[in-house]
């Protein structure tokens, strides 16, 4: 194990991407997320094989990356809500042609060009797809600088294995923050085949062919569900979510990336006052952890949902919980953050009135 | 204190980020937890600046720094802006060469230091803040150790080791004012 070091979160997604072989960035400068892109420029001219290309727009890096991604290397691009946006078209046609790719979005307050300050409010954006078509992202939110380097690492390899671009959902202050991290000098990553990617026939097998035009309805159906399998098979094996004092739990709240870390707070002060209170982080917003929801539903009293948004993964937790017991949304937005304090006022009342 | 929270704010350029990167790496190389989160933003010189820095003995809930427990305050908008913010029995260091007025708290411990007068006097006109940083290490009973000048030399690259003098020059300044 190599020595701590305070990093970014920023600055660990780029040097993890890194070491997870990730040789091809592109991308285009968008607070708050900008050091990605520097920490690319800086080191990847230094690395055999390393592309860093700030792209003339959002839409043209994104394109860079579908480039990279069909001739079966990894890749990667970042930005931030309003440059995702940009890039949903681009997102469609990676989903469309199965192809494994990275995509980060540290998240900034919306709609429109927003504002700079940290926000949760693309939730629906990534975990619905995003672009149009019938597809999902593997959306992984991390929730300390140490996962935004790890599960920059898992998303490449989650990607990679069934062919599925991935997201890191991150906000601004998971981007700005320094934290502890530790980087294994060698990362154990999967090493997939990939006998489908554009490399050059030499004339010795068929030409491959990586498109997401099917003018036939009945192939392009077959697309569809031949994709839905392995979203199914994801959502079977790959949800993650982390529970913290939920054993005696009748309270339950849910929150992830950094009002994941504002609730901590919170339950920890409402577990002082008597309160049993718990939490369930979801560490993958697609697949969604509904069955670590679905089985504390009995259990619990009610759920809060702590969101930097007006109310979006709400609805998943309401789907997850089949609705039998009412959840409640604790929420600031605009990029501006819950605090421990609302939090707790907000857990205080729901245990007042569940009495 | 098993929780240490600071706010450093001043004007842009004062070095506020760059103070609470030491104390943040000071915890690191005490075995501690630590989380450093700046004010991001369209800001600039001689606009203000600020972050938060939490050392702690527990692994860090949220790192948003709304109620420190130290507050070291560069400028007076700061201190008009945060005063009220401290805890009730934490403690407030001012830059008294920039800050004419007093702090209007009794609950909390006082420092007035004025880093920017003694910087300037004393031939390191750009370190107010270490100055400061040195003061609050004193105060904490932190000045002595290996772990002050591993820290430092974690700040402040290769590039800039003559630096090291110079900042370790600068709080001792501040830890014998």
């Amino acid at each position: 194990m190599a020595d701590k070091v305070l990093m970014k979160g920023n600055e660990a997604i780029a040097e993890a991407a890194i070491r997870a072989g990730c040789r091809h960035y592109f991308g285009y400068p968008i607070t708050p997320q900008t050091e990605v892109a520097a920490y690319m420029a800086k080191r990847m001219p230094k690395i055999e094989g390393g592309v860093f290309l700030q792209a003339e727009s959002e839409i043209s890096a994104i394109n860079m990356v579908y480039g990279v991604a069909g001739a079966g290397f990894r890749v990667m691009t970042s930005s931030s809500s309003p440059g995702i946006s940009l890039k949903q078209e681009g997102i469609s046609y990676l989903a469309g042609s199965d192809l494994p790719a990275l995509i980060v979005n540290v998240q900034r307050g919306g709609p429109g060009l927003g504002g700079i300050q940290p926000s949760q409010s693309d939730y629906f954006q990534a975990t619905r797809g995003g672009g149009h078509g019938d597809y999902h992202l593997i959306v992984l939110a991390p929730a300390s600088v140490q996962e935004m380097a790890d599960l920059t690492i898992k998303a490449f390899d989650l990607s990679d294995k069934y062919r599925v671009p991935a997201m890191l959902l991150a906000d601004g202050t998971m981007g700005q923050m320094m934290e502890p991290v530790e980087l294994p000098d060698s990362v154990d990553t999967l090493k997939v085949e990939k006998p489908w990617a554009v490399t050059g026939t030499q004339k010795k097998r068929e030409h491959n062919i990586v498109n997401s035009l099917y003018l036939a309805p009945e192939k392009l159906e077959q697309t569809n569900l031949e994709r839905f399998e392995r979203y199914k098979a994801i959502e079977e094996n790959e949800a993650l979510y982390e529970e913290f004092m939920m054993e005696d739990a009748e309270y339950c709240v849910v929150a992830y990336g950094i009002t994941a870390r504002v609730s901590k707070n919170a339950v920890i002060a409402a577990r002082e006052q008597g309160i049993r209170v718990g939490m369930i982080r979801p560490i993958t917003l697609w697949p969604f952890p509904k069955k670590a929801i679905a089985d504390v539903t009995d259990k619990v009293k009610a759920f809060i949902s702590v969101e930097l948004s007006m109310g979006q993964m709400i609805e998943d937790v309401k789907l997850a919980s089949s609705c039998k017991k009412p959840v409640y949304l604790c929420s600031r937005v605009g990029g501006v953050i819950t605090t421990p304090e609302q939090v707790l006022e907000t857990i205080k009342k729901t245990a007042g009135g569940n009495e | 204190m098993s929780e240490k929270r600071f706010l450093f704010s001043g004007f842009g350029g004062q070095g506020i980020l760059f103070a609470g990167k030491f104390v943040a790496y000071k915890g690191l190389m005490d075995d501690k937890q630590v989380s450093w989160l700046p004010s991001y933003g369209p800001e600039m010189r001689g606009g203000t600046a600020s972050c938060g820095v939490i050392v702690s003995d527990e692994s860090v809930g949220s790192p948003i720094v709304s109620n420190p427990n130290i507050l070291v305050a560069m400028n007076l908008p700061s201190l008009d802006k945060y005063e009220d913010s401290v805890e009730s029995g934490g403690m407030i260091f001012a830059d008294s060469s920039l800050i004419e007025r007093k702090v209007k708290r009794d609950d909390v411990k006082v420092f007035y230091i004025p880093a920017t007068r003694l910087a300037r006097d004393n031939g390191v006109p750009t370190l107010a803040n270490m100055i400061i940083v040195g003061k609050i290490m004193k105060e904490l009973g932190e000045f002595e150790g290996d772990s002050l000048n591993a820290a430092l030399k974690k700040v402040i690259s290769a590039k800039h080791a003559d630096m090291l003098e110079v900042n370790l020059k600068a709080m001792r300044l501040g830890a014998e004012y």
